[in-house]
């Protein structure tokens, strides 16, 4: 993105909200936003964690799709997906991926039955061209509409159920991974109680000539703190969840992923609607004969944090690269540094003791379980 | 006291000098979560990397100031390495260095032409 100019990057609705509250404005995605505000990353994070944080996630992709019920426009979006959407139940929603033809990953999403249509939800960077594919994919039997007159906010944090309940009373009886049409005092705001924090909370769907004023209330409670993309991203990958572009892309297939666990069994090699995806002879070969690298969760040893592109080695010395780190940094809940990166399928057992190089050095790596930070979700 | 484009603070005593960074950079870094000294009785020269800083937003390099031997280092910023942002220009200095050339001090900045310089 570095080629951006100030000038061509988009503004979401909070934009004068971000200034006002002395967000520092970056480019990210095609789109000027706060990385973070004067409370820090690191209070910042901590505050998500503590009470409640109130993210702009307005840059995402919302986009719903229709083909006259539920079960036409689910068995249409089952094409592009290894996941069971005909199976969503009303008012929920699971995680997703687009795979392309050799079974890699072109980008992941949350998708959900609100009862006559499936809502989507896709990363900033990607919207384009999923909405160019599932265009070219499902047209004309499914409409495929982008949501470009309505905000999204996140609220996380183990507040986050008081916080939205005091505006909402309804939100208080969602679950983990619920989705509701709500009112907000004659606003109609579209809820899912899900994020990207490993805490718990919601993504909140708002007009977005009404966003600044909700955003507005929401703040005006005690426990919440404006949060930038700083500590969205440390926060992420404390809760062990990938960025697209840096711990998956169009080369990862899910198996590397270690995201299995997202195909269910109706989906995959003997399952009732086994395959019909891109790509899903090449998911499954890979997953039945183990992938040659995964991605796992590492631990460096002392403090310095190793970031994306550290290479890895299996000893202390001598070798060449075994891996590397997709994403790291400093976790301010862990109070030390933290990472994901792809090791070979037989150093990937939580506990084996690897090698990261830092500035010429080689530091001992611990691969570990993720999450880092333990889920505080509403199941 | 005197300050150099590279946002590091020098104050003379005697004939050592102690370096850290200024308030300006502490803050333009953001929360400091690593600190890697060199060890006492290193000799550096000028320009040399010599200490890393790690924030939660990157990392990035101290250079010497001046050409000598670096006979004592500040452990507690190793230790906790917050003290940089909580005390940048007091607690939080980063090392001592004994000069064998002197004569870049006349080059650096007083603090009216640092504060110009950060504008």
């Amino acid at each position: 993105m570095s080629d951006e100019t100030t000038s061509e990057l988009k503004k979401t609705p909070l934009f004068a909200l971000h200034e006002e509250l002395g967000g520092k404005m970056v480019p990210f995605a095609g789109y000027l936003m706060p990385v973070q505000y004067p409370m820090g990353i690191m209070g910042e994070h901590k505050h998500t964690r503590a009470k409640a944080g109130l993210f702009d996630v307005s840059h995402m992709g919302q986009v719903i799709l229709r083909a006259g019920g539920y079960q036409a426009v689910a068995e249409a979006f089952e094409t592009l997906v290894p996941m069971d959407v005909l199976g969503l139940k009303e008012g929920r929603q699971r995680y997703g991926l687009f795979t392309n033809d050799q079974g890699g990953i072109e980008d992941d999403l949350m998708f959900a039955n609100r009862g006559d249509h499936l809502f989507v939800v896709v990363n900033a960077a990607c919207k384009e061209a999923d909405i160019a594919r599932m265009k070219a994919a499902l047209e004309p039997a499914v409409t495929v509409t982008p949501v470009t007159d309505r905000a999204l906010l996140a609220l996380q944090g183990p507040a986050a159920e008081a916080v939205l309940s005091s505006i909402v009373p309804a939100a208080g009886d969602m679950t983990f991974m619920d989705v509701a049409t709500l009112d907000a005092e004659g606003v109609e705001i579209w809820v899912s109680r899900s994020g990207y924090t490993g805490e718990d909370g919601y993504e909140i769907s708002v007009p977005a000539d009404q966003a600044e004023a909700f955003a507005r209330r929401l703040l005006a409670h005690e426990d919440v703190e404006p949060i930038g993309l700083g500590a969205r991203d440390s926060l992420r990958l404390e809760g062990g969840l990938c960025l697209y572009g840096h711990d998956i892309d169009a080369e990862t297939r899910p198996a590397a992923a270690s995201l299995t666990w997202a195909i269910q069994k109706v989906r995959r090699a003997g399952g009732d609607r086994e395959g019909g995806f891109p790509g899903a002879a090449h998911v499954f070969a890979e997953m039945a004969d183990g992938p040659s690298q995964r991605r796992v969760g590492l631990s460096p040893e002392g403090r310095a944090p190793m970031r994306e592109g550290v290479e890895l080695f299996a000893a202390a010395e001598g070798g060449d690269p075994i891996g590397k780190i997709t994403s790291g940094g400093f976790g301010p809940t862990v109070g030390g540094p933290v990472a994901m990166g792809y090791v070979p399928s037989d150093l990937a057992a939580p506990g084996t003791e690897i090698y990261g190089e830092l500035r010429g050095k080689r530091v001992p790596v611990t691969v570990a379980s993720l999450p880092f930070v333990a889920a505080n979700f509403k199941r | 006291m005197k300050y150099t484009e590279e946002h590091e603070w020098l104050q003379a005593e005697g004939e050592i000098i102690t370096v850290g960074i200024t308030a300006h950079a502490a803050e333009q870094l953001g929360d400091v979560v690593f600190v890697e000294l060199p060890e006492v009785g290193t000799e550096v020269t000028k320009d040399e990397e010599i200490v890393v800083i790690e924030s939660v937003k990157a990392a990035s390099d101290i250079l010497s100031p001046l050409d000598g031997e670096i006979v004592e280092i500040n452990e507690a910023i190793v230790d906790e390495p917050g003290k940089v942002n909580d005390d940048p220009e007091g607690e939080a200095w980063f090392f001592k260095i004994k000069p064998s050339d002197l004569s870049p001090m006349d080059d650096y900045m007083d603090e009216s032409a640092y504060k110009a310089f950060i504008g």
